[in-house]
């Protein structure tokens, strides 16, 4: 029996059914994971022994008739999420040595389920980047071709749900990091409200942006996980305190009547006409079930990157302060003085990118350049804010490409950064403005996956799951699989 | 960007640096903040800065009570070096 190709759905039935145990498809997933990380370097930790014991204590609780529907299920958590007793790197050296002391209260709810975790994934150096090459790990390998990027920062991620090695993985996105690589792999991403999930025991990379998210086949499984995963955390003060809707049940809400946005600036200079091609098919799908399509426009989009790149590094230069080889993570050998200690520490520990991004972070926020550019970003950033407002007061949800173009090939993009930050221009904008946004597959170019971008306004993830769902009851570009992981 | 600028951006972040890397990072910066300097031509008069994505949030508060206990001993398993629970760092005061 082929378990790894079923969706999250059919496992969570076919474990309730007894056809199989956790125990078993635990088994199978490892021994995939086994086969394929050579090629595709998805994972940085694989937890076996542990999620063995987890498997057989699903096994368990099923037996006896417990559980709810995720029990059993195996999963991956990106390697920003703190795991108790399990090494949390980041993708970074500063973290290669770092053990969680406690658990992400994603992956303590999670857990709470009785999913079981098969180790953490690769990503981008504290998820910063846009193709999995910035991992101090090295690189993760798209499965659709292994010469191609995955997309990142949630990369490994993505590989490990296109690859079919587990049915879910936990990512996070601060410019697209969920939804650029779902769109890249041809797999389900979703981004949640800001604050609609808990960012506690989450790395922290840029706080007014930063949401986790899921990785997995459908929307359907989308909701199944979401469900569990979103809630107010008093451990998490920009938690928003709002009860979490039944959004599994919400999927089977008529699309008929709806209007879609389109987003006009999305389908301008940039965008690959052949990724246009799959969009726009697509949208007349939509059509067909009864939607009404409604240009939209967002006048201030080009201005979402350069916003971003002020708003996101001034976030990460604070946030990143408090690795200083002091309390955890990389400490230089033998510093002459404690200036030398934080210097050399944090000046090894960090790869290029990071450094980077503090540098052009402390930059903004240094006296005589604040106003120039942080508060000129946090005021663009309103003005984005506000363009998705208007938008939103004539259609439900806006819809457009995820990415201008197919996965890149590896060292492509990594010589100008500038190059690497507009592969996200489709996707940050949400993030700017804390709505709800997902990537599905859309069709195939040259037997790479495109993805349609769904964004809602604030807190109608339900509202985006059931329009997703009804594509994917019509469609069947969710079903495929990359070549040689069938 | 000069040389000397990238040094001292360097040292604010508490980098170390060496020489050969600068013109490196100069080169990626002079073009970040070139690219983010387009945000000049934004038209942002009358228009406040927005820090927090969801309208109308307040920051929350929670009373003060102690809610953990102490762990130390667990949160200094990660730390590169502890004597009598404290974290060891060069000496400071000579």
């Amino acid at each position: 029996m082929n378990l790894h190709t079923k969706t999250l759905a059919a496992l969570a039935a076919g474990l309730r059914a007894r056809d199989f145990s956790s125990v078993e498809l635990t088994r199978a997933l490892l021994a995939r994971i086994e086969t394929h990380q050579p090629a595709l370097n998805a994972m940085i930790s694989v937890t076996a022994t542990a999620a063995m014991q987890e498997a057989a204590a699903a096994d368990g609780v099923l037996a006896r008739g417990g559980g709810g529907p995720l029990t059993g299920i195996p999963l991956v958590h990106k390697d920003i999420f703190c795991t108790e007793g399990v090494r949390t790197t980041c993708g970074s050296r500063m973290l290669d040595n770092f053990v969680a002391p406690y658990d992400a209260t994603v992956v303590a709810k999670l857990k709470a389920e009785g999913m079981v975790m098969l180790g953490k994934a690769n990503m981008d150096e504290f998820a910063m980047g846009s193709s999995n090459e910035t991992s101090y790990y090295g690189p993760v390998k798209n499965p659709w071709n292994h010469k191609l990027v995955p997309g990142g920062s949630s990369g490994g991620s993505a590989a490990v749900v296109a690859a079919r090695l587990a049915p879910f993985a936990s990512a996070t996105d601060t410019g697209g990091s969920i939804r650029q690589p779902a769109a890249l792999c041809g797999i389900t991403g979703f981004k949640p409200t800001y604050g609609r999930v808990s960012r506690y025991g989450m790395i922290a990379f840029a706080s007014s942006l930063d949401q986790g998210g899921t990785l997995t086949a459908t929307a359907e499984d989308a909701a199944l996980v979401l469900r569990a995963m979103a809630g107010f955390d008093a451990r998490d003060s920009t938690s928003v305190e709002r009860p979490v809707p039944d959004y599994v049940a919400a999927l089977t809400q008529p699309l008929a009547g709806l209007k879609i946005g389109l987003l006009k600036e999305f389908f301008e200079k940039g965008l690959d006409p052949e990724n246009e091609r799959c969009v726009r098919a697509a949208l007349a799908v939509y059509e067909k079930l009864g939607a009404q399509l409604i240009e939209v426009s967002l006048p201030n989009l080009a201005l979402s990157v350069p916003a971003y790149y002020v708003v996101a590094p001034a976030e990460c230069s604070s946030n990143l302060a408090r690795f200083d080889g002091v309390r955890f993570g990389h400490r230089a050998k033998e510093p002459k003085d404690l200036m030398d200690l934080y210097k050399r520490s944090r000046g090894e520990g960090f790869g290029a990118e990071v450094k980077r991004r503090i540098m052009t972070g402390t930059y903004v926020l240094s006296a005589g350049y604040y106003d120039a550019f942080y508060i000129k970003a946090q005021k663009v950033r309103r003005l984005i804010a506000n363009d998705f407002e208007r938008a939103f007061a004539q259609v439900d949800v806006v819809m457009g490409p995820t990415t201008p173009t197919v996965a890149f090939e590896l060292g492509a993009k990594t010589a100008d950064p500038i190059t690497m930050y507009l592969n996200d221009i489709y996707t940050i904008g949400a993030n700017l403005a804390g709505l709800p946004a997902m990537s599905i597959p859309c069709g195939l170019v040259q037997n790479l996956p495109v993805g349609l971008q769904i964004i809602g306004r604030h807190f109608a993830e339900d509202r985006l799951l059931s329009t997703a769902h009804a594509y994917q009851r019509e469609t069947d570009w969710h079903t495929r699989v990359p070549p040689g992981y069938e | 960007m000069k040389p000397e600028e990238i040094a001292s951006i360097a040292h604010l972040a508490r980098l170390a640096m060496d020489e050969a890397e600068i013109p490196r990072y100069q080169e990626s910066l002079t073009s970040i903040l070139s690219f983010v300097g387009d945000l000049e031509r934004a038209e942002t008069r009358d228009v406040s800065p927005m820090a927090h994505p969801l309208p109308g949030l307040v920051q929350r508060l929670r009373a003060d009570v102690v809610t953990e206990t102490d762990a130390h001993e667990r949160y200094q398993a990660n730390a590169p070096q502890v004597a009598a629970s404290l974290y060891l760092v060069p000496k400071v005061i000579e």
